[in-house]
This record gives structure tokens, C-alpha cells and sequence, in this order.
């Protein structure tokens, strides 16, 4: 028999939970798991599935102003991908008995939230390249092992993701490169991007760790398997190298190589701002937000309409689909 | 008012190739089963993943309950005969 901090005695229920945790095997939609670890799951998969939704927007502002027919044709593909990214989280949250139209009503209704990045505006080209290099980037830091979270439709939505999100980040890096090789405006171009990006995706990494309370249940339940912390420094220490070969500046006067460590050290971000931004104060949270209500909102006629002929031809005949045998 | 009615639940099959199975990829949310095929390819296939898409509605799909694992597998735990390696030959016994 084992006991728990409370000395209260496991159940069978608790102790196979625990013991396939232990064991690195997944959590699967019929097993038996705590109220608190389905809870943790839905809100951070919402959220996830919701910044993949939103995430749409700021690149979806350059579609029609794209510099030539085969970047547009990239764009677009890459915000159908992330349109397909949030659809895996939402139907992954669906097996946890999470609603998805409750889920996306409170992101319309400002109950749940998205990743604080999305809130930033794109005054400019260039911005599409910062952003496939460092806030797909920094996703790729944080996803990459989410693959092996303990939930196993989470881990395959990740799978598949992550197989996606490459694309999203070389195509980004290579607008930057591209900017970076042509006039010296141009090259500013692509600095002032940095500039604009580089804060908002260190913090896209959350608090830091000894400000952020949520993280320890989740690392003991296997949901997250790296701290903020540890996620960051790794991020840093892949796009600092990634900034020298584009020759553009990281904008952080402390960031320096630390030969002990064999990290970057860098500097703090403006806390403060985040927050600010968390809370709804951001540059766009008010157009993202009512943009995407707009969207449903208009998009209801459609939905109504589509339900209401298929119950309709379902009435008239079984659906018309080709057999295919086993 | 907005209507709280959702597209019922779909789960998706996908073959990647000739002469492999079917194997579920996930699931979407269709109104009927032509809008289910459509977004199954949108959703599954952007990157030629497939050559043949099922989709199934989910609540037709019945599952075996996790606590009935014992009672439908264990029986054959124990039948260890039913794989090749519980029989000893002789080495000079090649290809078999
Ligand atoms: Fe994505
Ligand atoms: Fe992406």
C-alpha cells in the first residue's frame, strides 16, 4: 500500500493512474484520472487550440499585400495550417468531455485566453518573417515535447503539429534572409522586426519559474516536461546563433555567451508589459477578440444552414457516400 | 439568440497508401457525411497523407470499457503456446 502526502490511502482508481504515469505510458480518453489534471488539460489545450485560431490574424493581415504571388501562396499555407492546429486541439479537448462550443464562447466572451504573442500588431513585411523564425520558433521549443505529454490525444495532436510547424519556421527565416540580402532598407527592415518580436516571444514562454504556481502539478503529472525556464534558455540559445548568420542584433543589452554554463545569459523581460497584456491591455486584444466574435457571429447563417439540410436529407434518404470494403 | 447547436462529431480513417490499412487520424466536427469527407481532406490530408479517407460518425463507434480489460485479454496471457518461440528444434532446423 502507498500512501499519499495526506497519508490518505490510494485508490485502485489513483494508484493505476499513478503507476501508468510513473511508467511513461499515456492517459487515455476512458481511463480514470483526477478532476484536476482534466481541468489543467482543457484549459491549457483551449488555450493552445485558441492562440492557434487567433494566431491566424496577424498574418492573415499581409494575404493580399504579400510581395509576390508565391509568398501569398506560402502564406496562405501557412495559416490554413495553423486553422488545422487549432481543429486537432479542439477535437483533442473534446475527448476530455470539454465542449467546443463552449470553448470557443468563452474566447469570444474574453473567459479564456490565448497566448499573449498574438496580441502584437504587424505594422510591416517583414514581421511575417519574424514571425515564422521566432514565434514558430519559440512554439517548436515549447511543442516539441509536448509530444511525449502524458495525455495521449494531446501527445498525437503535437505529433502531427510539430510535423507541420518546420515550414512555418524556415519560410519565416528565409523572408528575413531574403530582406537581410537586399538594400540596406530592407535589411533595416527585417532589424526593426527583430526588434518588435524578439520580447514578445521571449515571453511567450510564460513567467518565470518561480513565478509561476500552476507549473509544478503539471510537470509532476507529465502534462509539461521542461520548465518555462529551461524552454527559454533553450530558445535562446538556438535563435541568438540564428540572429548572427541573418548579421542582425539581438535587441538585449545583457545577452552575452557564458563559456561556464555554455548558455547565453540574457536579459529580463519587461514583466510588466506581459501582464498588461495577459489582462486584455495588449496593442490588439480588442480587435482580435471582436474580430473573431465578428467571424462566428457572421458565420452562424451558414452553420444553421448546413445543419438544417442535413437533417432535411436525412429525412429523405440514408447520405450518399461510396462504399469502400474492408 | 445564437443557437448552441454544433455539427455532430466525426472520427476520421485515413489510408497513407495502397496496401496499407486504414488508420484513425483524428476527429472533426461535419454537418453531414459529404462536408465530413471535404473537411477530412482539408484537415488530414494537406499534405498528400492519404489516398483514401472513412469517416465515421463517432457515436457509432462502440468501444470495450477500460475496466473490462482483464476479462478480454488476460485469457490469452497465459496461452503462451500460440506463439512460435514456445517450441525448441533443433538448430540444423533452418528456415522455420
Ligand atoms: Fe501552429
Ligand atoms: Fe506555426
Amino acid at each position: 500500500m502507498r500512501a499519499n502526502q495526506n497519508s490518505k490511502t490510494l485508490s485502485a482508481d489513483e494508484l493505476k493512474f499513478e503507476e501508468l504515469l510513473a511508467s511513461g505510458r499515456k492517459i487515455e480518453p476512458r481511463d480514470w484520472m483526477p478532476d484536476d489534471y482534466r481541468k489543467t488539460l482543457i484549459r491549457q489545450i483551449g488555450q493552445h487550440a485558441h492562440s492557434e485560431i487567433i494566431g491566424m490574424q496577424p498574418e492573415g493581415n499581409w494575404i493580399t499585400r504579400a510581395p509576390s504571388l508565391k509568398r501569398k501562396a506560402i502564406l496562405m499555407s501557412k495559416v490554413q495550417d495553423e486553422a488545422g492546429h487549432g481543429l486537432y486541439l479542439y477535437s483533442a479537448a473534446e475527448t476530455l468531455e470539454a465542449d467546443r462550443t463552449d470553448m470557443l464562447e468563452k474566447l469570444n466572451n474574453g473567459k479564456m485566453k490565448y497566448s499573449s504573442i498574438f496580441n502584437y500588431p504587424t505594422p510591416c513585411w517583414a514581421d511575417m518573417g519574424a514571425i515564422g523564425w521566432l514565434v514558430d520558433g519559440a512554439a517548436i521549443c515549447n511543442q516539441v515535447p509536448l509530444c511525449r505529454t502524458s495525455y495521449g490525444p494531446y501527445a498525437r495532436a503535437m505529433v502531427r503539429i510539430c510535423k507541420e510547424e518546420s515550414f512555418h519556421q524556415r519560410q519565416g527565416y528565409e523572408i528575413m534572409l531574403t530582406l537581410c540580402r537586399g538594400s540596406a532598407e530592407q535589411k533595416q527592415m527585417a532589424q526593426d522586426a527583430l526588434n518588435r518580436w524578439w520580447w514578445p516571444s521571449i515571453m511567450m514562454f510564460g513567467p518565470r519559474d518561480d513565478k509561476s504556481p500552476n507549473s509544478e502539478l503539471s510537470l509532476k503529472w507529465k502534462i509539461k516536461l521542461f520548465s518555462n525556464d529551461e524552454l527559454r534558455q533553450k530558445f535562446v540559445d538556438i535563435a541568438v546563433p540564428q540572429a548572427n548568420i541573418l548579421g542582425l542584433t539581438v535587441p538585449d543589452n545583457d545577452l552575452s555567451w557564458n563559456e561556464e554554463t555554455g548558455h547565453y545569459t540574457y536579459g529580463e523581460p519587461d514583466w510588466e508589459e506581459f501582464f498588461e497584456v495577459i489582462q486584455g491591455n495588449g496593442p490588439c486584444n480588442k480587435e482580435r477578440v471582436s474580430n473573431r466574435r465578428e467571424a462566428h457571429e457572421n458565420g452562424q447563417w451558414v452553420r444553421d444552414a448546413a445543419i438544417a439540410y442535413a437533417e432535411k436529407r436525412a429525412k429523405i434518404s440514408r447520405p450518399k457516400t461510396t462504399q469502400d470494403p474492408l | 439568440m445564437e443557437s448552441k447547436k454544433d455539427y455532430p462529431l466525426w472520427e476520421v480513417f485515413i489510408r497513407s497508401n495502397r496496401g496499407i490499412d486504414h488508420k484513425h487520424a483524428g476527429s472533426l466536427r461535419a454537418a453531414d457525411a459529404e462536408m465530413a469527407l471535404q473537411n477530412a481532406r482539408d484537415l488530414y490530408t494537406r499534405r498528400s497523407e492519404g489516398v483514401s479517407i472513412w469517416v465515421v460518425p463517432s457515436n457509432q463507434i462502440i468501444a470495450s470499457d477500460p475496466d473490462d480489460k482483464e476479462i478480454l485479454f488476460d485469457p490469452s496471457k497465459d496461452k503462451i503456446y500460440r506463439h512460435p518461440t514456445f517450441y525448441s528444434l533443433p538448430d540444423e532446423l533452418e528456415h522455420m
